[in-house]
């Protein structure tokens, strides 16, 4: 559906995006998942048209952006990261002229911006002035413009960013439902919630892809090496000599009132540290995997990259 | 094509949803009421003439009220992302805005028509003179508004936007007095340049053709500028 190849975007002496080549299946939803500045709303921007590439292509539906644009966007809906509203229009204005904009006609509009406003749940307030509504109300105000037409691929640039955990959870509800019949393709720098949303996950930084795959299989990739939080009844010193004493364990801190260990993939270190833990009368309290944060995935990415030589896809 | 209107229906309506559109036909018809009273009751004689040499003078600062909104508000609001990647070309884009003020500010001309048909009920009036007047102020207004919105699309601020196309409108109208200053040769190209020698003859109740053709040229070229500049901004 989407084919991006090559596409590079500068900005003066600055690169914004670096050779970025990937494609996105129909039907599929694909999140770019990267620390901000890594270049996803460039690279969204781009596949919308809003940016032209320094170089390369990108072909949406077969068709070239560069060669039809217009062909191009009318297929597309997309929503910025910022929801690009008209303060002072009521919703339902907005959203009709949204669609009035991508050419449906006049005949069909009354209905569908009726359906939309019912999918977003925007029925209650289709009335207000989109200045005076929440954060919340905003941004679906922002999906419904995005979707009005009935694109067949969806560009959303952090959708949910700036709501609170239920207007989070009710954003990624319809997004998903919405993803069922679309092309998406969105960008986070939340680990979970492209976890949740995505069926395939490009992490960037700096403009380059450092990684691609399946959520699932990119959390294996960064379980490879393994964090515990550890306490003990006892010196935490003494607890930390006897851990880095134990076969697989590579690191073991004294972190505040915790021990934090870490061990190589391969092997279980829980029942060695336990036995011998409990030889030296220091008991375990509490023994705590630590998920890898966002932060500790990009260093590790890009040290594995170092490591490797520098060379990326 | 229906696209496009409904872009210039938006922007039409977004006109009325703030105060600027009514300050400036407050402004607009108090300020040109003025001159049409005190010039009759000075005169008594029915004549539009100066009057309407006058109105134009208004312009220069009245226009770029109803243009620095139209490009540099999207630009603060991020909407330009909504019109940049609609299926609209970027020469759409500019004709749909420049076609909302062009409306806007003929309306607002048209309410001014009250003044000729008030004269032609208690005199002899020149229609023909009125009519060409009206046509001058029309072309003259409508490439006031070109460079309004080119001046909107360099910024993101309005009151920025406001200021740089007074400055410009300004540098037109006054271009032919630099004429004496400079060496020779530079006169005529400037004096062309000029609005004032191109609106002159109108006013008087003169047409001419290459007067025409100076508005229309300037109204063609400063949308020109003003879609290659939106252009710019996607490679920017």
């Amino acid at each position: 559906m989407i084919e991006v190849t090559g596409i590079s975007k500068s900005y003066g002496s600055k690169t914004g995006v670096k050779a970025l080549t990937f494609s996105v299946g129909s039907g599929e939803i694909l999140g770019l998942l990267g620390p901000n500045g890594a270049g996803k709303s460039t690279t969204l921007r781009m596949l919308t048209g809003y940016l032209t590439p320094s170089s390369g292509t990108i072909r949406i539906d077969g068709i070239d952006l560069w060669e039809n644009p217009a062909a191009v966007r009318a297929r597309l809906g997309y929503l910025p990261d910022r929801p690009p509203l008209y303060r002072e229009m009521t919703v339902q204005a907005y959203v009709d002229f949204a669609a009035a904009l991508r050419g449906v006609s006049a005949a069909v509009r009354r209905q569908r911006v009726g359906e939309v406003l019912e999918a977003t749940g925007l029925k209650e307030v289709a009335g207000r002035l989109l200045g005076n509504l929440s954060r919340g109300f905003q941004q679906r105000a922002g999906l419904a413009q995005a979707i009005v037409h009935d694109p067949a691929v969806l560009v959303l640039d952090e959708p949910t960013t700036g709501l609170d955990p239920i207007q989070v959870s009710e954003i990624r509800a319809l997004i998903q439902r919405l993803g069922r019949e679309r092309t998406v393709i969105l960008s986070s720098h939340i680990l979970p919630e492209v976890q949740l949303l995505c069926q395939r996950v490009l992490v960037m930084d700096r403009g380059r892809v450092l990684a691609e795959d399946r959520p699932d299989r990119l959390s294996q990739r960064f379980q490879d090496s393994r964090r515990y939080r550890v306490q003990v009844f006892g010196d935490l010193e003494q607890a930390a000599v006897i851990a880095r004493g134990v076969p697989g364990v590579t690191r073991a801190e004294v972190a505040g009132a915790r021990l934090e260990i870490d061990s190589a993939s391969d092997m279980d270190i829980r029942p060695d540290l336990f036995y011998r833990l409990a030889g030296a009368r220091l008991p375990l309290l509490e023994l705590t995997p630590v998920a890898l944060s966002l932060e500790d995935v990009f260093l590790r990415l890009i040290t594995d990259e170092h490591a490797a030589g520098g060379g990326v896809a | 094509m229906s696209k496009l209107w409904s872009l210039t229906r938006r922007e039409l309506g977004a006109y009325f949803l703030s105060p600027s559109a009514y300050i400036v036909l407050a402004l607009f018809l108090l300020i040109s009421g003025y001159f049409f009273s005190t010039y009759v009751i000075a005169v008594r004689q029915a004549d539009m003439r100066p009057v309407l040499s006058e109105v134009a003078v208004l312009f220069l600062f009245l226009l770029p009220a109803l243009t620095s909104r139209l490009w540099a508000e999207e630009r603060k609001q991020g909407t330009d992302e909504l019109l940049m990647t609609a299926p609209l070309s970027t020469a759409q884009i500019v004709v749909a805005k420049y076609l909302a003020a062009l409306l806007l500010f003929s309306a607002y001309l048209a309410v001014t028509l009250l003044y000729p048909v008030m004269l032609a009920v208690w005199g002899p009036l020149d229609w023909a003179a009125v009519l060409t007047g009206y046509l001058g102020l029309l072309l003259f207004g409508g490439a006031a508004l070109a460079v309004g919105l080119y001046a909107s699309s360099l910024t993101d601020s309005q009151m920025l936007a406001a200021i740089s196309a007074f400055a410009m409108l300004l540098g037109f109208w006054i271009s032919a007095w630099a004429g004496g200053a400079l060496p020779p040769g530079w006169a005529p190209v400037l004096t062309y340049l000029s609005f004032t020698t191109h609106y002159q003859d109108f006013s008087k109740g003169l047409l001419d053709t290459s007067h025409g053709l100076y508005f229309l040229t300037l109204i063609a070229g400063f949308l020109f500028l003003t879609a290659r500049r939106l252009e710019s901004t996607r490679t920017r």
